[in-house]
């Protein structure tokens, strides 16, 4: 009888996760070499996540020096509450209060491009939308029920649900069309997915700062490698030669 | 090859002394480049070794604000987990160095113990501020500053100085090591700058 | 020079081991692909405990500090980052190499007498490596770390009576926490590697007492006196074969031969281990999966939780059975069943190429199997994979008996004398 409780009581929390069918996934084009992208998801990042979210095992000296950021414009534009260039990128937000006011401390952003995957990211900050039933006003698609509020609503503007009535097998069924913003916001839609995709960017370099320079070192390593395998194999063909079969 | 005993490293006797060569040939070339690989494959674990971010971070340089240091008083900074010691001479302090240049081992500081700029009779950038790390030349302790006439117990007609209580090594403040102690260099001056007059940088030069 | 070699060679025999062992050690000249993945496994296991030496540096073994402690050393320590993925990518590479290892053994029939003490030493090597690699996965302390371990941990809560207390004592705690961690870092990172070590070390002098297999599952060590001199080798063997046997012309020296053969092997196999380190350490969430970038909370249950990928079949089978206990047990009777192998075979015929068409379909639907199981149990539960775990699981114990049945009176083909292609 206890295994049988132990059971479920493992498996019963994974139950609330899986609610819901998912929202397809839209493709984040990001590329780490765009140091101007990196940089302006950067600026997004210090400028409406910090206030909620750390990225405390990212140094801000170790983002500077990826980016081309010289110091001193790193520490005027990025960094906002006196830290030195090589402190930990931490949030002045308090965890006990987070975990009262959201429901839930906000997590850790260093990894989140490892965890969820850049498309999740990329389509999940674009699929808020206004939904007065929720305490900040907005669900998303990509997260139901998710207790973040829509920090980048002042740059997408009001994101609008809408629907249509759709004939399916015989019945009239309301079918997802899109969402769409009021466009009060500073950005186009373009600009505002262009503005995403170089958050996600700047998330996807903080997931794994070493990525551009694992390839770079890469190539001439298998190059290397395919050298002495030639070499290995004629050798130990030489050798063989004299083998009867 | 009938009953010959061939030795699995030699060639047989009717071989071409062609392939012979291309033997030796690809045995140097394929040990040559297993070679630099297994350099090249150590690389890593040896560099994994320097200083992480985290010790760079620690041991930067540090800003010491002096303006509220008074005259004859020492205050003490960590840099790179080691003690500096700023202090603010009087000018009847600089005046009383010169006297006792022949109890000290190396009074006009010929050993490299001090940056360019320190290499003069108050071993420092301006006369006022001596800046010292404050570890022994023997064997690392930290000595204690006495002021105030205490020190004249260990040096005769020395007011004030640094003694160093493990094994009785005197420096003077200057940061200068007497003769007869096991201290054999005097006090290291580290590279530092004066940011403003009355903010000090420890850890580069200007 | 020589002296000096002399002088240490009549203190411990260092050539004469170095011969027997390494140089004029009889290698049957047929040695193929499949023989390439002891080599690979011993290159493995070196790189996974220098990789992990190093790791230890700068790990810090606490629930506080080892999640950070990892991406410290991704992030902040040079090369830290290819340090770690050689580690976490040599674990991978390390089960390939050994199931590949295994396979070869069953097709070629290299656990049948006299090598069935070579077999369980091997098997005992594989429980220890799965030890060995479950701790070293609660380390680095991510969602699937802890998770895992809560899961795998608890499976003990099965066994009768003493169950629960077991549980608490393993864990060193009430839960998962610390406690479990740290002892888990010291049995993964000097315990178990020292077993390991001797386990492998065991294994080569139980190989080499007995001889290698081949692909054709022939002697190629004969009597002494039954060869005519045409037939023997004319390449230098040490006296500890040739005094006791006569050794055929099938064999090649161990130097230059075959570790000219196993460097070849061991460049292809570097290539694609390199590929895989520097392009795509996480090997679509299989080596390094998503939701261990995120640090272990107590609170917070993964929707879905998987061991690493080589663990899935067994983890199928555990799941295939409804009851607990009986799941625990059939999944290390899975694994029991292994090792019985030797016994459980009871035909002469060793080489896959000589036995009937029957056993060649057993054998490689047992590989179909395996792969099945562990595609069901690495992937989220539905009602059909329940159903396909529970005839995979009985296809899997059902090689086994299938084996036992037809290996008494097999029909056989003529076994040829001297070693073929």
């Amino acid at each position: 009888m206890k295994k049988l409780i132990l059971a479920i009581a493992l498996l019963l929390p994974s139950l609330a996760f899986a609610a819901g069918s998912k929202h397809p996934l839209d493709d984040a084009d990001y590329d780490l070499t765009d140091k101007a992208s990196l940089q302006n998801g950067a600026r997004i990042f210090m400028n409406y996540c910090l206030g909620c979210h750390q990225q405390q095992y990212q140094r801000y000296s170790r983002t500077f020096a990826d980016l081309d950021i010289p110091d001193e414009i790193g520490q005027e534009y990025l960094q906002f509450t006196g830290e030195k260039v090589t402190d930990y990128i931490t949030s002045p937000m308090p965890a006990e209060s987070s975990a009262t006011w959201f429901g839930a401390p906000p997590p850790d952003l260093t990894l989140v491009a490892r965890v969820r995957g850049a498309d999740w990211i990329y389509t999940y900050l674009r699929t808020f939308y206004v939904d007065d039933s929720k305490t900040f006003g907005v669900n998303n698609l990509t997260f139901p029920n998710v207790g973040m509020p829509h920090v980048l609503q002042e740059l997408q503007g009001t994101p609008r649900i809408s629907y249509e009535d759709a004939l399916i097998d015989g019945e009239t069924v309301k079918q997802y069309v899109g969402i769409q913003s009021d466009g009060d916001g500073e950005l186009s839609p373009e600009e505002y997915d262009q503005a995403i995709l170089d958050l996600v960017n700047y998330l996807q370099y903080t997931g794994e700062p070493s990525r551009l320079a694992s390839e770079k070192l890469g190539k001439g390593v298998l190059v290397f490698i395919f050298i002495f395998f030639i070499f290995a194999y004629l050798l130990k063909k030489d050798y063989w030669r004299d083998v009867k079969k | 090859m009938s009953n010959v005993s061939v030795d699995a490293n030699q060639s047989a006797s009717n071989e071409q002394p062609q392939s012979s060569n291309r033997r030796k040939f690809l045995t140097v070339a394929t040990s040559v480049i297993g070679g630099v690989g297994a350099v090249g494959a150590a690389i890593p674990f040896v560099a994994s070794w320097n200083p992480s971010a985290k010790a760079k971070a620690a041991g930067a340089d540090i800003e010491v604000d002096i303006s509220g240091v008074a005259p004859g008083q020492l205050i003490r900074v960590m840099w790179r987990s080691k003690p500096v010691w700023i202090v603010r001479r009087t000018p009847e302090l600089l005046a009383s160095l010169e006297g006792i240049e022949d109890q000290l081992r190396d009074p006009s500081s010929e050993q490299e113990q001090q940056p360019l700029y320190a290499q003069n009779r108050y071993r420092s950038i301006k006369e006022e501020y001596l800046v010292l790390v404050g570890i022994c030349t023997h064997l690392g302790c930290s000595p204690q500053h006495l002021a105030d006439g205490a020190f004249a117990e260990y040096a005769e007609g020395v007011p004030e100085g640094f003694f160093c209580p493990c094994h009785g090594s005197k420096f003077d403040m200057a940061g200068r090591v007497f003769q007869g102690v096991p201290a054999p260099l005097n006090l290291v001056v580290p590279p530092y700058q004066f940011l403003t007059d009355t903010t000090l940088l420890i850890g580069s030069d200007a | 020079m020589n002296g000096f070699l002399n002088w240490i060679e009549q203190r411990i025999p260092m050539m004469r081991v170095a011969n027997q062992h390494a140089i004029q050690y009889p290698a049957p000249v047929n040695m193929n692909f499949w023989y390439v993945f002891g080599f690979l496994a011993t290159i493995v296991l070196v790189n996974q405990i220098i990789t992990g030496i190093w790791l230890t540096m700068n790990f810090e073994p606490s629930a506080e500090r080892a999640f950070f402690s990892v991406e410290y050393i991704m992030r902040e320590i040079d090369f830290g980052w290819l340090i770690r993925y050689m580690h976490s990518t040599g674990a991978s590479a390390f089960f390939i190499v050994v199931y590949m290892h295994m396979f070869r053994g069953m097709i070629y029939g290299s656990y049948q007498k006299p090598r069935e003490l070579l077999w369980v030493f091997g098997m005992l090597i594989y429980l220890a490596l799965m030890a060995e690699a479950f701790m070293g996965y609660v380390l680095p302390w991510g969602q699937m770390s802890y998770w895992g371990a809560q899961v795998i941990v608890s499976l003990f809560s099965a066994i009768p009576v003493i169950g629960p207390d077991l549980v608490i004592w393993i864990q060193g705690d009430y839960v998962i926490s610390g406690a479990t961690l740290n002892r888990f870092f010291a049995l993964h990172v000097i315990a178990l590697p020292l077993v390991i070590v001797i386990l492998v070390f065991l294994h080569i002098i139980a190989l080499h007492e007995v001889g290698s297999n081949n692909p054709d599952g022939i002697a190629i060590k004969h009597k002494k006196g039954s060869l005519a001199e045409e037939d023997k080798t004319k390449y230098k063997i040490h006296e500890y074969y040739t005094d006791k046997y006569d050794i055929a012309d099938d064999i090649v020296p161990f130097f230059p031969h075959i570790v000219l053969k196993d460097l070849v092997a061991f460049s292809i196999f570097l290539g694609g281990f390199a590929y895989i380190m520097f392009f795509a350490p996480e090997m679509g969430g299989y080596f390094l999966e998503h939701p261990n970038f995120e640090i272990a909370n107590p609170l917070k249950t993964p929707e879905h939780i998987f061991p690493v990928w080589y663990f899935t079949p067994f983890y199928a089978i555990l799941k295939a059975v409804p009851d607990k206990l009986f799941g625990v047990l059939a999944m290390f009777g899975a694994i029991a069943a292994l090792f019985a192998l030797p016994w459980v075979d009871r035909g002469s015929v060793r080489s896959w190429r000589y036995r009937s068409g029957l056993h060649t379909w057993n054998l490689i639907i047992f590989a179909i199997v395996f792969i099945f199981l562990g595609y069901l149990g690495g992937t989220p539960q539905a009602d059909w994979k329940i159903v396909a775990s529970q005839i995979l699981t009985v296809m899997y114990f059902g090689f086994f008996g299938l084996l036992w049945i037809y290996s008494k009176n097999e029909k056989t083909k003529p076994v040829p004398e001297r070693i073929t292609k």
